[in-house]
């Protein structure tokens, strides 16, 4: 029996249709704009004004409060203007918009593609660069990596879990990263290790993944503390709480954090923008993104740089298919549907997925009939169908008794509703709701 | 004029389960109870079934066209199985117009009034063979023979646990109960036909094994022990587990979505309960039979079983200092 | 016979006990409560709608009664007249409000706002404003999936089918803010009803810049400012390119309207425009916010 995560999940058809097809660039196109915010947190403040002349890998924001990650310029050229550009969400934030000229990188960057195992740092300085290279987490949640690596105060990490799960259908860009990149994620653990002050580190790979977890098990003898444990297919495996219960055996108790059973996560993405960053001195300025759909013509994996528009990586793929009917910026579970594909590629951009109108529109919602087939699918132990109930009839108190904070917005419910109910949009209404009114208490 | 693009929350994607699918599926589970009964009953079982198939689907579609006026949704497949569960729960000579009285009430009263499917609080086959077991009491409890029975009775037998209490002489062989050819109602005939029943919903996840197996449990459990110290066959526990309607109603009517709990503890509590309520009717009861009133009792129950249990949650069990 | 009057002995004294035990234990614990309360809740809507900022009528009239004066305290569904009443019950004198009344602020309307994608979540504003910017290029605007409608006890707003935008029914609407409070996007604003339900204000929250305002929205404020320089009272401030109207300093002569290079400002209520706008009138209410 192979492990994984003890309560509740799903098992979407999983469409790996990219998997396997080499990570390949994408030129670069006159403009970039680069947003400045790109992280949870709060928005950078921009450190460039119009006509700079900035170099790839120049910081053009800095990071504000501790909660915040510095943004570097991707490509080199000359400050047009910084101005209100569209986010995923269609709503405005500040932005740098650059007019591209040449491609010229910082000096102190080194681009050779030697393997630098080695690293005389002390765990502070591993941080510092760490923070400085304005690393988040890149498997979508794009919390600023030097928090997390920053256990707090009474608290002690014992063990570094590395994510190597993809447990969103359709995306393969970690996967083909783990492929390519192997020891340069596995230094970067060894890295993080160091920053952390832990022995042990264990990769979790899901078993659709044959390739890499043989290449990963050859390779992590050489590397001692770090162990690859395989792990049975199942949706939402890639949560943090789901992957430290299914490689651990420990579970967090409501409204804790990963530290208080001594786990920190990273995913693979991050560690390698890690190993960039300490070893090569290589700000988070590009990362690869999945380009997929059932009808996308050439479904790829790109390395890009932050900046450049969606439309370009889909003009990669083949362009948009004429029976698009939703594009989604990452998965087809947690992913943002797009209303426009001309927002720029962030940090945090993991895949772009197109879905055919067809399967793009939701049926219509019937009555629940109680069949509690959400109740066994949600991960959190949570009843969904409450949940969403006391939403629509704004009962806050007891949706906070029935730990409505809880969720982790994985969508399982929804997926499997027969009567087609909007059950997570409602539950992710309340919890704003409830955290708002906890919150407020707290103050 | 470029496309529109569709915008909608998370997630994107869905598992393609619907409603009518699980209905379908329980349809499907009653196939092989249904030919039982085509075999013992022959053409009887046949005109009961159809007829309260098609009672029960027209009483819903006139009901919500015209008088609640919105769009009929006989096509989830509810109203089939409510009509095949009704007619698994007569006698195969029932006058039709008896048959009919019971649809309506199933349909009308107990389904549509409180909403129709999802809302209603207990399950319209049961209340509507309850219903009819207290109006037409002589006609509901006179059973024909089977067809393929060579009984010199031939109008009317009677069943295993009507005859458990008065004269336990003539009780058929354990064989013949799990197979099915006594006397009883159109579906409660085989223990073997429900049970692939039961494995098919199993293997499709339709139902989970929580409520059958709770209740079949609790049965077996309850009269065992009495069995142990008095081993007459009123206490048998095997006779209780083959006979009557309990394998029709925990297999098919106890899990109804609809008015059984949500959480698995809720819906072994329900389970239990419902053995509980049977085994006692059954033996100091006035009624031979107590499976229907165990099931609607606790699904008036329901409600209050889904307040006081919540699922396991994550990080529930794990105390960490 | 015996056996009647021994049935009708017993009941009787049954119904007796009874009725001593129900009477003591009322009079152990009754509440004594101020006979004003009860008094001036009778004189309330009994609409129950929150508008007066306390859970229910029966909170409010408690309140009423406990408060030294009645500043800050008024009904607004059942307007001047009832808290005269309330005031009278108290011996004390409510001061005057000037009645107000729900105004949406949103005029982009399927022809002005062209849609730019097509919404599919679930059917509330909350959930699509959480979501996102909305259907249109205004993320400011009216999303029209009506949580106004559904937050009114008094069906005083409605979704006007042709526009997608709500529109709230004079007659009906009693200012109790239910719907400002539902909207997410903070369109909808009490405003004074103004004498003859004459009222003038911006139809508009946007607080893009003119350009993008105007590309998004035909009928957008593109923040100007011609109606700033227009208006003789200094009734209009722009702040983040989006001007407003303050409803205490309007006098309501209509100068801003016609200045609008994009008709944002609309006017309610007024008869046809002749020549000469009418004399600045002075209002006689004193507001109290």
């Amino acid at each position: 029996m192979l492990k994984t995560f003890r309560i509740g999940g799903i098992h979407p058809k999983e469409n790996k249709i990219s998997a396997g097809n080499a990570i390949q660039p994408i030129a670069i196109p006159d403009q970039v704009i680069i947003p400045l915010s790109q992280h949870i947190g709060a928005p950078c403040q921009p450190v460039v004004k119009k006509g700079d002349n900035v170099k790839v890998g120049t910081l053009i924001g800095k990071s504000v409060g501790f909660v915040s990650a510095n943004i570097h310029s991707s490509v080199s050229g000359t400050v047009l203007k910084i101005d209100k550009t569209l986010d995923a969400s269609g709503y405005k934030r500040d932005a740098v918009f650059i007019k591209v000229e040449g491609d010229e990188w910082e000096s102190s960057i080194d681009r050779s593609p030697d393997l630098k195992k080695s690293c005389d740092l002390v765990p502070g300085e591993v941080l510092d660069k760490i923070a400085a290279a304005g690393i988040v987490g890149m498997g979508g949640a794009t919390f600023p990596s030097h928090v997390k690596l920053t256990p707090p105060p009474g608290t002690k990490a014992e063990i570094l879990i590395i994510n190597g799960v993809e447990c969103e259908p359709w995306l393969t860009s970690d996967h083909q990263l783990m492929m390519e990149k192997a020891d340069e994620i596995l230094v970067g653990t060894t890295l993080v290790m160091k920053a952390l002050k832990v022995q042990k580190a264990i990769i979790g790979i899901e078993n659709n993944k044959q390739d890499v977890i043989a290449l990963f098990t050859q390779k992590v003898k050489d590397y001692a503390g770090i162990h690859v444990q395989p792990l049975k297919v199942q949706y939402p495996q890639g949560g943090e709480k789901q992957l430290i219960d299914a490689l651990t055996g420990r579970q967090i108790s409501s409204g804790a954090l990963p530290i208080s059973v001594g786990a920190v996560v990273q995913n693979v993405g991050t560690v390698f923008a890690i190993y960039e960053a300490v070893q090569k001195n290589k700000p988070l300025v590009e990362r690869v993104v999945t380009v997929t759909g059932k009808e996308v013509k050439q479904p790829c994996n790109i390395l890009s740089r932050v900046g450049i528009p969606l439309s370009d990586l889909i003009g990669v793929a083949g362009g948009l298919p004429e029976t698009t009917g939703k594009v989604v910026s990452g998965g087809p579970m947690m992913g943002k549907a797009l209303a426009s594909t001309d927002i720029p590629v962030t940090k945090g951009t993991s895949g772009i997925l197109i879905i055919p109108t067809l399967e793009a529109k939701r049926n219509a919602m019937k009555d629940c009939i109680r069949c509690a087939k959400c109740v066994s699918v949600c991960p959190m132990g949570l009843n969904p169908t409450l949940l969403m109930n006391l939403t629509e009839y704004e009962v806050w108190d007891r949706a906070e008794k029935e730990h409505i904070t809880d969720c982790i917005e994985c969508g399982s419910c929804s997926y499997t509703c027969p009567a087609d109910r909007p059950l997570l949009d409602y539950i992710r209404l309340g919890k704003g709701k409830v955290n708002g009114i906890i919150r407020t208490r707290k103050n | 004029m470029e496309q529109k693009l569709i915008v909608s929350p998370s997630p994107h994607v869905h598992s393609g389960d619907t409603i009518e699918k699980n209905m379908y599926n329980v349809l499907i589970a009653l196939i092989p109870a249904f030919l039982v009964a085509l075999y013992v009953f022959r053409l009887d079982a046949l005109i009961i079934t159809a007829c309260a198939v098609l009672f029960c689907v027209g009483f819903e579609y006139l009901i919500v066209k015209y008088i609640m006026k919105k769009t009929p949704t006989v096509g989830d497949g509810s109203a089939i199985i409510t009509g095949v569960l009704l007619a698994f729960n007569v006698p195969a000579d029932l006058p039709l117009w008896i048959l009919a009285i019971g649809c309506l009430f199933a349909i009308g009263v107990v389904k549509i009034s409180f909403g129709g499917l999802g809302n209603n609080i207990f399950n319209p086959a049961i209340a509507g063979r309850i219903f009819l077991l207290i109006s037409f009491p002589a006609q509901m409890t006179t059973w024909p023979a089977a067809a393929t029975a060579t009984a010199t009775d031939a109008v009317s037998s009677a069943t295993v646990l009507g005859n458990l209490k008065l004269s336990p002489e003539t009780l058929p062989s354990l064989q013949t109960m799990f197979l099915g050819t006594e006397a009883g109602s159109l579906g409660e005939m085989s223990t073997l036909a429900l049970l692939i029943g039961l494995f098919y919903l199993l293997w499709k996840k339709t139902i989970t094994w929580h409520i059958p197996f709770s209740i079949m449990a609790t049965v077996a459990l309850f009269t065992g022990i009495l069995y142990a110290f008095d081993p007459v066959p009123l206490y048998n526990p095997l006779i209780h587990l083959f006979s009557g309607g309990l394998m029709l109603g925990a297999i098919f009517m106890a899990t109804d979505y609809v008015t059984s709990p949500m959480t698995r503890k809720g819906m072994l509590i329900y389970g239990v309960g419902i053995g509980f309520v049977t085994v006692a009717i059954r033996l100091w009861g006035a009624y031979p039979e107590g499976v229907s009133f165990a099931i609607l009792l606790m699904n008036a129950l329901t409600p209050l079983i889904n307040n006081y249990t919540s699922p396991k949650r994550f990080g529930e069990v794990v105390k960490h200092g | 016979m015996s056996v009647l009057l021994t049935a009708v002995a017993t009941l009787g004294a049954i119904g007796a006990g009874s009725a001593a035990i129900l009477y003591m234990v009322g009079q152990k614990f009754k509440v004594e409560e101020d006979p004003r309360i009860q008094e001036v809740q009778d004189s309330l809507p009994a609409a129950n709608c929150g508008g007066c900022g306390f859970p229910g009528c029966a909170s409010f009239a408690s309140a009423c009664v406990k408060a030294e004066s009645m500043e800050n305290l008024f009904c607004p569904v059942g307007g001047q007249d009832t808290m005269d009443k309330v005031a009278a019950i108290l011996g004390r004198k409510a001061p005057v409000v000037a009645k107000k009344i729900a105004v949406v602020r949103c005029n982009g309307t399927c022809d002005s706002r062209p849609r730019l994608n097509l919404y599919d979540g679930a059917s509330k504003c909350t959930i699509a404003s959480a979501l996102y910017g909305g259907d249109t290029g205004c993320s400011f605007g009216c999303l029209g999936l009506g949580d106004c409608v559904d937050s009114c006890t008094f069906d005083a707003i409605h979704i006007n089918p042709l526009t997608m935008l709500p529109e709230v029914v004079e007659d009906k609407c009693t200012a109790c803010g239910a719907c400002v409070k539902a909207c997410p996007k903070d369109i909808i604003e009490l405003r004074k009803q103004g004498p003859k339900s004459r009222r003038i204000y911006v139809s508009c929250v946007n607080k893009d810049k003119g350009g993008v305002a105007k590309k998004a929205c035909d009928v957008a404020c593109i923040g100007c400012s011609k109606c700033q320089q227009v208006c003789p009272f200094e009734a209009i401030t722009i702040e983040n390119n989006l001007a407003f109207i303050i409803d205490d300093k309007c006098r309501l002569c209509r100068k801003c309207v016609p200045v609008c290079p994009t008709k944002s400002i609309l006017e309610l209520n007024f008869p046809l425009r002749k020549e000469t706008p009418p004399a600045p009138k002075e209002e006689d209410a004193t507001v109290i916010a």
